[in-house]
């Protein structure tokens, strides 16, 4: 072991100059040439070039013209530099104090409909961008409400944003709350 | 449960298996030395390396100096990252302006990457700065995987040998494995996961001002590259917190189908390069056969747990069809359930959803695959090589049963290699069921739980399993980032790692002196279905012999609690 201590230490310093600057340098300069907006974070901006927020990060809303996000485990909600699931076992009674809870706060906001799973849990990343389609839906009406517009206006804005599995198959059709939200200021006006 | 789901499941395994076939050729013929058609490119660069370490690619070493050297080499891999982690706060490219990593925590972090485990103890985008991720991490990401492709190369050529000398030079095998196979697939894979979304910079921080106006702190990486090289290299250390489960980690259904197959193609690239170079396709094929039934059925089951109604949504009568704590939309079940399978049965241990929040069945599953020792199809080359430990046993087992010399691979099998595949295969319940036993009654241990009763026994088995079988996956309610389990989780990995590693090397050069055996009627057959039942037998029996007792206190019983739960709601 000991005479392979300086091939050891020379192959161990070769190694960090290829795999720990050389190829990640290198893959950062084509990602930053060829895909900026992806490599940079999928940036969102408004009208006058301010960063609002990425396509790919979930954020909080809580305006009752604006669809709802689901809950997060990360800080005190969708807090980007602090990534978290809940961690919670199944039977633990925190958990289904939250989910109780969580179920009546929109059953008094957005009425009877059946809860989805997704609207009650948070997600694993603390920072889930979507929704699904069923709970983008039960909150159409609460939305239309809100902005005095009709609950099918608000429905034709969700569809268009609503994306569908990879191929039919691979993943779950979803509900981008951002842009959905954006789309909605866009077409009905920011004050709702 | 749907048909789309069960579509996206057998996609995701098959692609893997099929992946693996040609990229295992590929890889046998860059342990061969054999000619290749990146070598105009990488000839040079491979005889730069030889050259400044003075070494000699072409002296096949004996297998205590293959080990010495595989021992020494990541020695100096764990110095060097444990020196970056410690000094973060004065090295260069910390736009994050993190300071230094605690003692304990830099050494967890550094055996868990060395160790091929990447256990994270760290928090990602709140503890490592982009140099520790890049010059530090990245780089274990591959020497690790390759240092698992050096137990296998060493272990087939055991088997080839006609009275030989040497395993191989391990220089040569690590080289080799990293130039030709790694790093190009890590480079291809990298770009395409940076067009597709994952973040690749090398800024700090983006502040947003969100639509409602609260601010939002967007943390910038540069991920590709390192997302990459933790599927392929089957490492799992994520560049974030919460892994695959972080969207500027995973972004899209594509790049999850995508990642999910790269976490198991080079495990399963490592079965097939074993066949051919050990000359023996057909019997590994039925190593890979008997590794591809475990694997299916468990995901056939742990789609099926993870559609059972969970008690708290039933208790709040919502929709109950879906566990959905802890997992993304874009995912939902079936892309969550099936990444949590091919994650615990390779050794890779990223996940996309939280396991902590499995139903309690599912988390069993996930420690059981754990337990079974990483060979579902393992880490790279790791995972091919204690694959043929079970084999060496099975023969042993049906050796005894008939009274005849066990014989594999035209090898025989004799006490000595027995005795070292025993050593390789009870280190793991040694270090999980030990450590498991002290933390379960040491206060101090027990101040990091946060579920109660056996959810959080099934936290400290968890974390026990996942260090010692080298995966890194983790129920991530336990608090670890603490002195007590940094570091026993620390020596576990090393432990889980290192004497299987030393075991295996030592059959190889147990094996290499033997003559070959020329085929012959009396010998058991090790390529047909009967020796496939056996070898599943074997394997499960020594998992659940071991283990089940600790998975009944565990998810076992919290399993009918929840029963109890959803019939009294």
């Amino acid at each position: 072991m000991v005479n392979s201590f300086r091939p050891a230490i020379v192959m161990m310093a070769l190694f960090t100059l290829l795999l720990g600057l050389a190829y990640p340098l290198a893959v950062t300069g084509i990602a930053q040439a060829a895909f900026p907006g992806q490599a940079n974070g999928s940036l969102v901006r408004d009208a006058g070039g301010r960063v609002v927020g990425s396509a790919l990060i979930g954020q909080p809303f809580v305006g009752a013209t604006y669809l709802h996000p689901r809950p997060s485990a990360a800080g005190d909600g969708y807090d980007a530099a602090a990534s978290s699931g809940s961690n919670m076992g199944p039977l633990n009674p925190d958990l289904a104090a939250r989910v109780a809870e969580n179920a009546q706060a929109i059953r008094a906001e957005d009425g009877a409909g059946v809860i989805p799973a997704d609207a009650v849990t948070t997600s694993g990343s603390g920072l889930d961008p979507d929704v699904s389609p069923a709970y983008a839906r039960l909150q159409a009406a609460r939305i239309a409400r809100a902005r005095g517009v009709s609950v099918q206006q608000v429905q034709t804005i969700i569809d268009s944003q609503t994306e569908g599995a990879f191929l039919g198959f691979i993943g779950q059709p979803r509900v981008n709350v951002l842009l959905t939200n954006r789309a909605l200021d866009a077409r009905f006006g920011a004050e709702g | 449960m749907n048909i789309q789901g069960w579509g996206e499941i057998a996609l995701t395994l098959g692609l893997a298996v099929l992946l693996g076939w040609p990229i295992g050729i590929y890889m046998s013929r860059v342990w061969n030395g054999e000619r290749t058609w990146l070598d105009p490119v990488l000839k040079p660069v491979e005889a730069v390396f030889y050259g400044a370490a003075g070494v000699d690619p072409k002296r096949s070493q004996g297998w205590l100096g293959y080990a010495g050297a595989l021992l020494a080499f990541n020695l100096a891999g764990f110095v060097l990252l444990y020196a970056i982690l410690r000094l973060q706060g004065v090295l260069p490219l910390n736009p994050q302006g993190f300071a230094g990593v605690s003692p304990h925590l830099a050494f967890n972090t550094a055996v868990s990457f060395v160790t091929n485990t990447n256990w994270q103890s760290y928090g990602g985008e709140a503890t490592m700065s982009t140099f520790s991720q890049m010059v530090g991490l990245t780089v274990q990401n591959f020497v690790s995987a390759a240092t698992g492709a050096t137990i296998a190369a060493a272990l087939a050529r055991g088997f080839v040998a006609h009275r030989g000398e040497g395993v191989g030079n391990f220089w040569a095998d690590l080289t080799r494995t990293t130039l030709y196979v790694l790093l190009p697939a890590a480079f291809v894979l990298a770009v395409v996961l940076a067009g597709l979304g994952i973040v690749q910079s090398l800024a700090a921080n983006v502040q947003a001002t969100g639509v409602e106006g609260g601010t939002q702190t967007l943390p910038l990486f540069p991920a590709a590259s390192q997302v990459a090289i933790k599927q392929l290299g089957i490492n799992g250390g994520g560049v974030f917190n919460v892994n695959g489960a972080h969207p500027f980690e995973n972004p899209s259904p594509l790049t999850n189908l995508i990642t999910a197959v790269a976490i198991n193609v080079m495990g399963w690239a490592a079965f097939f390069a074993f066949g051919r170079t050990a000359l023996a396709g057909r019997d590994i094929k039925a190593l890979a056969t008997a590794a591809v039934i475990i694997l299916t059925v468990s995901s056939a089951a742990m789609y099926a747990i993870e559609t059972q109604p969970a008690p708290a949504l039933v208790a709040a009568h919502v929709d109950a069809s879906a566990n959905m704590e802890g997992k993304e939309v874009r995912f939902g079940v079936p892309a969550s359930t099936i990444w949590s399978v091919v994650t615990t049965g390779a050794s890779n241990g990223s996940v996309n959803a939280m396991h902590a929040s499995f139903m309690p069945l599912g988390g069993g599953l996930q420690m059981f695959l754990m337990q079974l020792g990483e060979i579902l199809p393992g880490g790279i080359g790791s995972g091919i090589a204690i694959m043929v430990v079970m084999a060496l046993l099975s023969v042993f087992v049906a050796g005894l049963m008939v009274g005849r010399t066990p014989e594999y691979l035209g090898k025989k099998i004799e006490a000595r290699e027995i005795q070292f595949a025993m050593i390789a295969v009870l280190v793991l319940p040694l270090a999980i069921l030990g450590f498991s036993a002290v933390s379960a009654v040491f206060p101090t241990a027990l101040a990091g739980l946060l579920n109660d009763g056996p959810h959080g026994l099934s936290e400290i088995l968890y974390a026990y399993t996942s260090a010692a079988a080298n995966n890194g996956s983790a129920f991530a309610g336990l608090t670890a980032n603490a002195p007590w389990w940094n570091t026993t989780l620390g020596l576990g990995m090393l432990f889980g790692r290192f004497i299987p590693a030393v075991a295996v090397l030592a059959i190889a050069g147990s094996l290499v002196v033997k003559p070959k055996l020329a085929p012959s009627a009396g010998a058991l057959p090790t390529d047909n279905g009967l020796f496939i039942g056996l070898l599943i037998g074997v394997i499960l029996i020594l998992g659940g012999l071991q283990f089940l007792p600790a998975l009944a206190l565990g998810p076992i019983v919290e399993h009918f609690q929840v029963l109890a739960a959803v019939a009294g709601a």
